[in-house]
């Protein structure tokens, strides 16, 4: 008689809850998809959010307190960083399925089980991004996102636009992993390691490393293959192309939940290990993190196309993250932090507004089409431009302190000139902000294209309201947020 | 390090080259997904290569990780290219210029 016994192997569960109780949501969400006679048609997405707010009252839950540790043999760092960036993926996801319930109204395709299971399973493989302590889990956690994310980009499969925007993302994409896989093969070559602690203690122990060609070429793919994620330019290309042509519901997930956690993999695996040879990358990144401001906002002047002129301003803002990167100190890196949790409020608002604003099938893009929209619907046109002011950077909104800090962080490390540059772009940005909030209150409405909300759910108002009041929050009161995001990056490994 | 390591790591190089410029010049997207996975052949040998070297098994389970992903991508990329060429009857990326500037 043969019994099989299942023994688990003794490892901290607790830190991988959010993931556990994600995943489950996940494949019972997928279920329902399944057997769609036996459940009702609203009934994945509610589910879906079930599970995204029970998963962030675990990493509350949970919390983190004491000293950083590892688990799952290193796979697993449980520190103050995996803290702040699970909340803050969390909250992320659960913004975006309270938006995705009102978009599901106008198109069908988007109540399916799937679209959820693939949302969530998306926001799981961010979360262990955040919290990878190996290259091997960080390479899984990267494809589980990405390869989820180019199915939602696809969609709308009636639409051509959104197919060619998947198409885009997906080769795009491979390639840049592609660039990332082999700095990941440099790193393991030059330090005989894939684990992150073990490759920055081999870098300290081993000073004469940093002069290797080994170690600079992995650190250039490295940077390529986060830099396709980041849309940092010259990788930028695909971003506005993608961001257009996908659901608006999933633009907004892709705009703030991929950047959070590829800016979390790029502090993990390039500013913690690799820091002492930073001397070998100031001027590179300069040169990117430069381009990337200015070519963002100077595109973004023209366009027409709201999702379009987003696409190019999220560009914008990874060049002002890339400040905080530059500047190095631990200072900065909070400020990082801090940028990416305001802007994942910020962005998700102003691509919910837009997400609402459509009649069945049909989505109104135009910047010419919200004129007139902040009289018809004053709420809307409030939210709405508290967004474009905090993107814009207008004090009192949290976007006015996070470049604030960023801002005067990469002072203090002497890059005047960047900061410069980063001010007067700050000042171009401006115009292409408000000229939408000038569009929707100072130009008359047109007769055939007046835009009249279809259905609203209460969902995305809770999920408006949510993000505008914690914009408007942390600008005023920056402080408790600027200490969680400080003490976040002290306690990292 | 030996010499047949610097050949093996040199052949990576040449593959991954080939592969990124097959990604830049090739128009069709299957050639093109196809060049992807070179690139991916490429990055597998240099893993097998160090892993040769630095007597770890590390590199060997990356490797794995690597073929297991590739599959899903592979999944996921010839859907799209079903999707695409149901709808307009060409996988041609040329053809494929609705989203610009």
């Amino acid at each position: 008689m043969v019994t099989f016994k299942v023994i688990l192997p003794a490892n901290d569960y607790m830190a991988v809850l959010p993931q556990i109780v994600l995943v489950s949501t996940a494949l019972l969400v997928l279920m329902m998809g399944v057997f769609k006679k036996l459940v009702n048609a609203s009934a994945p997405g509610f589910t879906a959010l079930a599970g995204s707010l029970l998963a962030l009252g675990c990493v509350l839950f949970v919390g983190h307190h004491g000293a950083p540790s590892s688990t799952f043999g290193g796979m697993v760092l449980v520190d103050g960083f995996s803290f702040f960036l699970s909340l803050v993926i969390c909250i992320i996801i659960a913004l975006t399925i309270l938006v995705s319930l009102n978009y599901g109204n106008f198109f069908n395709c988007m109540r399916t089980g799937e679209y959820y299971s693939l949302l969530l399973m998306a926001g799981v493989g961010m979360i262990f991004m955040a919290t990878a302590g190996n290259l091997i889990l960080l390479f899984v956690a990267l494809e589980t996102m990405s390869i989820s994310i180019y199915a939602l980009t696809g969609f709308h499969k009636k639409q051509l636009k959104s197919s060619e925007a998947a198409l885009k993302y997906f080769l795009l994409g491979a390639f840049g992993s592609a660039f990332l896989l082999y700095g990941f093969a440099f790193i393991y070559g030059a330090t005989g390691s894939l684990d992150i602690i073990k490759i920055a203690g081999f870098i300290k122990t081993h000073p004469q490393m940093l002069n290797m060609k080994f170690l600079v070429a992995a650190f250039v793919l490295t940077i390529a293959g986060i830099g396709f994620k980041i849309s940092m330019v010259p990788f930028h290309m695909w971003t506005p192309d993608t961001y257009e042509g996908a659901p608006t519901s999933v633009t907004g997930f892709m705009a703030t939940g991929v950047k959070a956690a590829a800016f979390a993999a790029l502090i993990r695996v390039i500013l913690v290990p690799l820091a002492p040879m930073q001397h070998s990358w100031v001027t590179i990144m300069w040169i990117a993190a430069f381009l990337t401001m200015t070519v963002g906002n100077i595109i973004a002047l023209v366009q027409d196309n709201i999702k379009r002129m987003l696409a190019y301003s999220s560009i914008a803002h990874a060049g002002y993250i890339l400040l905080g990167f530059l500047a190095g100190t631990g200072l900065a890196q909070a400020g990082m932090l801090y940028y990416l949790m305001v802007y994942a409020f910020m962005n998700i608002g102003a691509f919910g507004v837009v997400a609402l604003l459509c009649k069945k099938g049909e989505e109104y893009t135009s910047i010419s089409d919200f004129a007139g929209l902040g009289f018809k619907y004053p709420l809307l046109g409030l939210v709405m431009s508290v967004f474009l002011f905090s993107l814009a950077g207008i004090p009192p909104t949290g976007g006015f302190m996070g470049k604030f800090y960023l801002f005067t962080q990469a002072l203090r490390s002497g890059y005047v000139w960047l900061v410069v540059a980063a001010g007067v772009n700050s000042v171009i940005s401006i115009y292409y902000y408000l000229r939408v909030v000038v569009v929707m209150y100072f130009s008359p409405q047109a007769s055939e294209n007046s835009i009249v909300l279809g259905s609203v759910s209460p969902g995305i108002v809770i999920a408006l309201a949510t993000a505008a009041t914690a914009v408007l929050v942390m600008g005023i009161f920056p402080s408790y947020f600027f200490s969680l995001a400080g003490n976040s990056i002290f306690s990292l490994m | 390090m030996n010499d047949y390591q610097s050949v093996y790591l040199a052949l990576s190089a040449i593959l991954f080259a080939l592969g990124a410029f097959g990604v830049i010049c090739r128009k069709d997207a299957i050639v093109v997904f196809l060049c992807v996975e070179i690139m991916l052949g490429a990055v597998n040998l240099a893993f097998v290569t160090f892993s040769r070297a630095n007597q770890s098994a590390e590199g060997l389970f990356m490797v794995m990780c690597i073929m297991a992903v590739a599959g899903a991508e592979a999944a996921i990329g010839l859907s799209i290219f079903v999707l695409l060429y149901r709808k307009t009857g060409s996988i041609n990326i040329d053809k494929f210029n609705l989203l610009k500037w």
